[in-house]
């Protein structure tokens, strides 16, 4: 049955996605991560409940460059996921739908995840003294 | 059996009153968790890189053991809500969806009580 090909209507590989559906699928997927990062959390409790030999190999494994950079993601996901979780409510609540007042909220989700990110690992690193 | 229609059996009972249950749990777990979250986040950074007597002497404190125990609670909680929409949406064979949402929970069970037992175990000293 080899036919013409059909024709495509524009689909996710060639339609640039809006601002708005970049964050919307960006939030299910730090959805996602988090529910990993909760993991990673059990594993942290679990170890310092172990006692100390636990508690310092699961302290050497986030300390070093790689694991610093992946605590770093789960806490800008952890940020995003919640700044765009406000905005869901807001939605719920029935505000916020304008083009304009959507693409403007949009930023400022982006904006204080970066933020609260910063200030996150800002306070980390001057408690411990770089 | 009868020879009435599903639909007249159905007619008159009105909803099953259950419809909004796991939208409005989601709800009140992510306000819930906001707050909880900011806590979490900058009490972890506060820690930033103490040592072993430190941490687990900050989680022994009532407060902060009691807070952690609604983190883990509250967080796993509304990640079930999420995974088992994101498994909805993208799992189409039945059997599967089911299988990988009974996964999801049980885990989610055992995760939740590990943490949980962790925090107690710290806070109390056993």
């Amino acid at each position: 049955m080899a036919g013409r090909a059909k024709p495509l209507s524009p689909h996710l590989q060639i339609y640039r996605l809006p601002l708005n559906a970049i964050l919307s699928i960006t939030h299910r997927i730090t959805g996602v991560i988090l529910a990993l990062g909760a993991v990673v959390v059990v594993a942290m409790l679990v170890a310092a409940a172990s006692g100390s030999q636990a508690f310092g190999a699961m302290y050497a494994l986030g300390a070093n460059w790689l694991g610093q950079i992946v605590l770093f993601g789960f806490t800008l996901a952890l940020y995003y996921h919640m700044s765009a979780g406000v905005r869901h409510l807001f939605w719920d609540a029935g505000y916020g739908y304008e083009l304009e007042t959507a693409r403007r909220s949009s930023q400022a989700i982006i904006a204080v995840a970066v933020v609260l990110t910063l200030a996150t690992w800002a306070v980390a690193y001057s408690v411990s003294g770089g | 059996m009868g020879l009435r229609t599903p639909l007249s059996a159905a007619r008159g009972l009105g909803s099953a009153k259950e419809g909004v249950d796991h939208w409005w749990k989601q709800r009140l777990t992510a306000i819930a968790l906001v707050p909880l979250l900011l806590w979490f986040g900058f009490s972890v950074a506060l820690l930033g890189t103490a040592d072993y007597y430190t941490v687990v002497g900050w989680l022994a404190h009532p407060v902060n053991a009691g807070l952690m125990i609604l983190v883990l609670a509250v967080g796993i909680w509304h990640g079930v809500l999420g995974l088992q929409v994101v498994i909805e949406d993208y799992i189409a064979t039945e059997w599967k969806k089911i299988m990988v949402l009974l996964l999801v929970q049980f885990a989610a069970v055992i995760l939740a009580l590990a943490g949980i037992l962790a925090v107690l175990r710290i806070a109390l000293g056993v």
